[in-house]
């Protein structure tokens, strides 16, 4: 997987699930066609959408990406017949988890293009760099149980109170 | 099998919320069959537990596994060790997954699921109630078809007046579905034992359900001690 640690940190870091017969090579034309998009979208090349996994969508974010898009084929044109169509649902299922996660469903998206389209994969890189760059850094840590340097200190254990008798509010922390 | 649904996230944060360290344990049985606490929810749950918390500046040490049946000690046991090193366990298995473990150790087992029914894959992503499991099988003089658990009111002698024009029953709570004793009345028919429907069933003694308090079955054969 793409190493995201060491992609430059003043830009948002920009995860691109993109499909074998589609996005990919519209990224490949738009190289070709000497286009400029953003570089620090991050493409991680998929046999169709339809392989996409949610718990991908997840890892990207905590792996420290910002923000996560996946790209497939024209509706009605995926040469799996429907996985693109199935990949829209769990974009728009783990949007949906996002947005109660607390972190939002805009750091998401799904995007249809062919990939004759070249132009168009540029353009939704700017787009979506844009878009987090508005949002901002998620400032999710890489390591699963950062140091003491990157993370905050631990308020202390709550001892003797049960499951679910508080509800800690984020500026409270 | 057993059919269940995952807890909404915003419970199950509130819950894992005085804890650093949680087992997220799965169950490789019935809840990993309807895609609600196998390995592969207990990877997303986690994730997405882990997600919230550095949001909120408060990491989890989360462990994910799954057993085979948490209903079982037998497979619980390997995991012992790694349990009492947890602060809480989040049980991604039905009811009586949470149930047996909390009887096994003393550390606090949180439910991630809200336990449904038995149901049937009506197909990928579709579950449906088919047995109640009231305790006194009727099914080979309905066809196969369970009244106790397809019809709203549980009739034993239906339909009731509400069913339409159409064989549906009135009561939709999550879509419309078949009136029980309209798919009885046509599947005895083809079955060539219509004449079935012409027994009368008597009022129903539901000892042998729920109503008789939590049940116990005991295979005296197959006691090892004693």
């Amino acid at each position: 997987m793409t190493d995201v640690k060491k992609m430059d940190n003043s830009e948002p870091k920009i995860i691109a699930f993109c499909c074998h017969y589609c996005a990919f090579a519209a990224a490949d034309l738009a190289g070709t066609l000497r286009l400029k998009y953003p570089p620090n979208v991050h493409i991680i090349r998929l046999p169709c959408t339809g392989k996409l996994d949610a718990l991908y969508l997840l890892k990207a974010f905590e792996a420290g990406a910002d923000g996560v898009f996946v790209a497939g084929c024209l509706e009605g044109s995926c040469h799996f017949i429907s996985g693109n169509l199935r990949a829209k649902k769990r974009v728009r299922s783990i949007q949906g988890l996002l947005e109660k996660l607390g972190i939002g469903k805009e750091r998401l998206e799904f995007f249809n293009l062919s990939s004759a389209q070249g132009d168009r994969f540029a353009q939704i890189a700017r787009e979506m760099t844009e878009r987090i760059k508005k949002l901002g850094s998620l400032g999710v840590n890489l390591s699963p149980n950062p140091s003491p340097k990157e993370g905050r200190e631990l308020p202390p254990f709550p001892s003797g109170k049960g499951p679910g008798v508080r509800s800690v509010e984020k500026e409270q922390l | 099998m057993i059919v269940a649904d995952q807890k909404p996230i915003e419970e199950i944060l509130q819950m894992v919320e005085p804890y650093r360290r949680v087992l997220f344990l799965g169950c490789q049985s019935c809840v990993a069959v309807c895609m609600a606490g196998g390995e592969k929810e207990v990877g997303l749950l986690a994730a997405a537990v882990r997600l919230a918390r550095k949001q909120q500046g408060r990491p989890i040490e989360i462990t994910e596994g799954a057993v085979k049946r948490q209903c079982d000690d037998e497979f619980n046991e390997p995991w012992r060790k790694t349990i009492e090193q947890q602060e809480a366990v989040l049980s991604l298995a039905c009811g009586v997954g949470v149930n047996k473990l909390s009887e096994r150790f003393d550390l606090p087992i949180l439910p991630a699921l809200n336990t449904k029914f038995f149901g049937e894959v009506e197909r990928q992503g579709i579950w449906t109630e088919v047995c109640a499991g009231c305790g006194n099988c009727i099914l080979h003089l309905t066809g196969g078809i369970c009244p106790i658990a397809r019809c709203a009111k549980n009739l034993l002698n239906g339909p009731c007046g509400g069913v339409r024009a159409d064989g549906t029953c009135e009561v939709s709570q999550n879509g419309p579905h078949p009136c029980a004793w309209v798919m009885i009345y046509e599947r005895l028919g083809r079955l060539n034992q219509r004449k079935n429907i012409e027994n009368l069933f008597a009022a129903k003694d539901w000892s042998s359900g729920r109503h008789g308090g939590p049940r116990r079955r005991i295979r005296e054969d197959m006691l090892l001690e004693g």
